[in-house]
């Protein structure tokens, strides 16, 4: 019990990298997913036959192969990274193709009427997106992708698997000084159950505040 | 480029050794397959219990299913394989604990699924088989569980193939599917490019080909409403 106490500090460095790699994560994947998202939708036949192809493929990959073909696989084709940057950039490749999906799925469950009424009143088209579809295709885009959140969270730990030492690894680490695994394993379990079940439960406060909406 | 970085691909020393790729696919859709029977035995029976369960009973569901869904499916694998022998006088081998771990996450995320699946069960269908003097336990058997294993189809057919790829995590405890067949090829051979490149497309064609098949089926049991 002393072993864990001492080991706090240590555990929340390691919370601050699971954090942080999610953080990173997170904000690198909604830039990029909204805008491939709307490149799905509204973009010529090829980039759209592109952009789907792609999102398919990522999301059939399981993530952690994913995360060793990048931290294996580029060096050798030229590209050196850190354990760190090739686990955000596997993690964000990832969670991009799944924002893609969140948006596709928020933006084609507005009514195509809202589309023609913008057209009606002589709106172009940038401005059909931005004053009239997003702000309605966010409130449906925001829960699932908060959501989505949690995964990048828990896919988070799979960085500790490329020594980078998130909440995972210093987990494992002070079970390999005090061999005590059951306790340590449970503390970690609860700290990322903190994080993970104040997201989702956002996510579905807004899901009801937001359920008014009809087709 | 790659040329000029000296790096040439050679697949020769995957297609040698590709058995440990095929036997540890075999083995990533085993572990799949066992984790989804019991993890949909798990989710229907809490999914049912839930529907007639008091408040205590509501809450250690919920707390169930809560927690498996928010914790790192990596650090429940651990907690499994490493954290309970400790305190539980058992002792069991990696893929033995792998599904142990796997079924409980797919209960889990299952219990969501029939419970969902329940509430959309037609009212009217209950209705009949009370007018046709069915007992509540009849109803349950034989118009409320098949109505519902149809609708929760498409439901159940993503969670087995994602279920199919969480089962590269296996690989951390050295249950030898499919990742670590990879990690082993890479380890004697160093042909990380071409073994990952094989891996990923076994991943991917397999992965869509069950959900092509699973699509079929579905078309076949489709409930119209």
């Amino acid at each position: 019990m002393d072993a864990i106490i001492y080991s706090l500090p240590f555990l929340m460095n390691g919370l601050g990298v699971t954090l942080l790699v999610s953080a990173i994560v997170v904000a690198l994947s909604l830039v990029i997913g909204v805008l491939l998202g709307i490149g799905l939708i509204y973009g010529p036949w090829p980039l759209r036959w592109l952009i789907r192809l792609l999102s398919d493929c990522i999301r059939g990959i399981p993530i952690l192969v994913l995360i060793f073909v990048v931290y294996y696989g580029l060096p050798p084709l030229g590209l050196n990274l850190s354990s760190f940057w090739a686990a955000v950039l596997a993690l964000t490749v990832f969670k991009s193709a799944h924002v893609i999906e969140y948006v596709r799925g928020a933006v084609t469950s507005i009514p195509r009427g809202q589309m023609e009424a913008g057209m009606a009143i002589g709106l172009i088209f940038p401005q059909r997106l931005r004053y009239v579809i997003l702000p309605q295709a966010m409130r449906r885009f925001l829960p699932p992708w908060l959501n989505g959140v949690t995964d990048a969270v828990k896919g988070s730990a799979l960085v500790s698997l490329l020594g980078v030492v998130d909440l995972m690894q210093a987990i494992n680490q002070v079970i390999g000084r005090t061999y005590e695994p059951l306790p340590l394993y449970v503390l970690g379990a609860l700290m990322y159950f903190a994080i993970n079940y104040s997201l989702s439960t956002l996510s579905k406060v807004l899901e009801r505040r937001y359920s008014y909406i009809r087709e | 480029m790659a040329g000029s970085m000296g790096y040439q691909l050679s697949f020769n020393q995957i297609w040698t050794n590709f058995d440990k790729l095929a036997e540890g696919l075999l083995l990533s859709l085993g572990l799949a397959f066992i984790s989804i029977l019991i993890g949909a035995i798990i989710g229907l029976v809490l999914a049912i219990w839930y529907v007639s369960a008091g408040r205590v009973a509501r809450t250690f569901i919920s707390g169930y299913v809560e927690f498996i869904r928010n914790v790192p499916l990596l650090l429940l694998v651990y907690l499994v394989f490493y954290g309970l022998p400790t305190v539980v006088n058992i002792s069991y081998s990696a893929p033995v604990s792998f599904v142990v771990t796997l079924s409980l996450y797919a209960g889990a995320y299952l219990v969501e699924v029939f419970r969902s699946g329940l509430d959309a069960v037609p009212k009217g269908l209950l209705d009949a088989g009370k007018a046709m003097g069915l007992t509540p336990w009849q109803r349950l058997l034989y118009v409320r569980l098949p109505t519902m294993t149809r609708i929760t189809l498409p439901a159940l057919s993503n969670t087995f193939i994602s279920l199919f790829k969480d089962t590269s995590i296996a690989s951390v405890i050295a249950v030898p599917e499919l990742t670590y067949g990879a990690q082993w090829i890479n380890n004697k051979t160093f042909r990380i490019v071409e073994v990952y490149a094989v891996t990923t497309v076994l991943y991917v064609v397999t992965g869509y080909a069950i959900l092509f098949g699973l699509r079929l089926l579905e078309r076949r049991f489709r409930v119209e409403r």
